[in-house]
């Protein structure tokens, strides 16, 4: 009785195109992801419980307002007066805009209540105030 | 005088590292890169030259003082009870608006808070007055 050879292919997975797709993941990676772009000022947020989450990084534009009443946009400080007019050439540029409002917790009112009219005046009206996420009390 | 041969280089870059190089490079990126969401809480303001008038007994006062303290409808009341009271004031008048008024020498959390106890009474039409 004849035995048939046994055929000598070696079954290998072919790890010549590894490169390519860890390459092609990493390209992925880098093109999704939004690096910060802003370090702002320092602030600690306050806390809510019936927090959303902000749809998209890309239609978002942040503003800071530290506890002293500063407002930095892009890590330039402005007056309050002078907020209309950078966000509504945001706004004009991206229709989808929401405004995130990083302010800090210790903040006072009047400045929050300027921003609110200036943002009024430059129609930038979807706004997103930053907090931290608090356990449900019940 | 015998000239040496010349040895035949072959140039070529070894391959089999690559995918570690980019493995690592991968790795790199996943670690460095901070996923972090936004999150907060949204409203939408309304848009300028939009005031309307409506109707006293169906605008609910929601008043912040400068100390912190929040009054609701004139009567004081603590922050964390406000959902309660909303909730049984919009089950008692549907198109019943909290009209949030803050000192303007109060803070922005009890603000936050206050917006956050709204929430969590699904309060919808809630206004922002002006500071005072």
């Amino acid at each position: 009785m004849k035995f048939k050879r046994k055929s000598n292919i070696e079954s290998k997975i072919s790890t010549s195109s590894m490169p390519d797709i860890i390459f092609m993941l990493l390209i992925f990676f880098m093109v999704t992801t939004v690096l910060r772009e802003y370090s702002g000022l320092p602030i600690s947020l306050p806390k809510a419980e019936r927090i959303e989450k902000l749809e998209s990084k890309r239609h978002t534009a942040h503003i800071w307002v530290s506890k002293d009443g500063l407002i930095s946009i892009e890590d330039k400080l402005f007056k309050s007066d002078a907020v209309r007019h950078v966000m509504y050439e945001k706004r004009a540029s991206d229709p989808q805009l929401t405004v995130s409002l990083k302010a800090d917790l210790a903040a006072r009112m009047d400045v929050i209540s300027s921003i609110h009219n200036e943002l009024r005046k430059a129609d930038a009206l979807r706004l997103n105030y930053s907090t931290k996420v608090k356990e449900p009390s019940q | 005088m015998a000239l040496r041969e010349r040895k035949a280089r072959v140039g070529a870059i070894p391959e089999g590292g690559m995918a570690d190089i980019a493995f690592l490079l991968l790795v790199f990126f996943l670690v460095t890169t901070t996923i972090d969401m936004d999150k907060g809480l949204g409203i939408i303001l309304p848009a300028e030259g939009q005031e309307l008038e409506i109707n006293k007994k169906n605008i609910l006062n929601c008043l912040i003082s400068s100390s912190g303290s929040v009054l609701l409808g004139g009567e004081p009341v603590a922050i964390k009870d406000i959902h309660r009271r909303v909730k049984e004031e919009i089950r008692q008048n549907d198109k019943l608006i909290i009209s949030v008024k803050a000192h303007e020498k109060s803070q922005y959390n009890v603000y936050v808070e206050v917006l956050d106890q709204l929430k969590m009474a699904n309060a919808t039409r809630v206004s922002i007055a002006e500071t005072e």
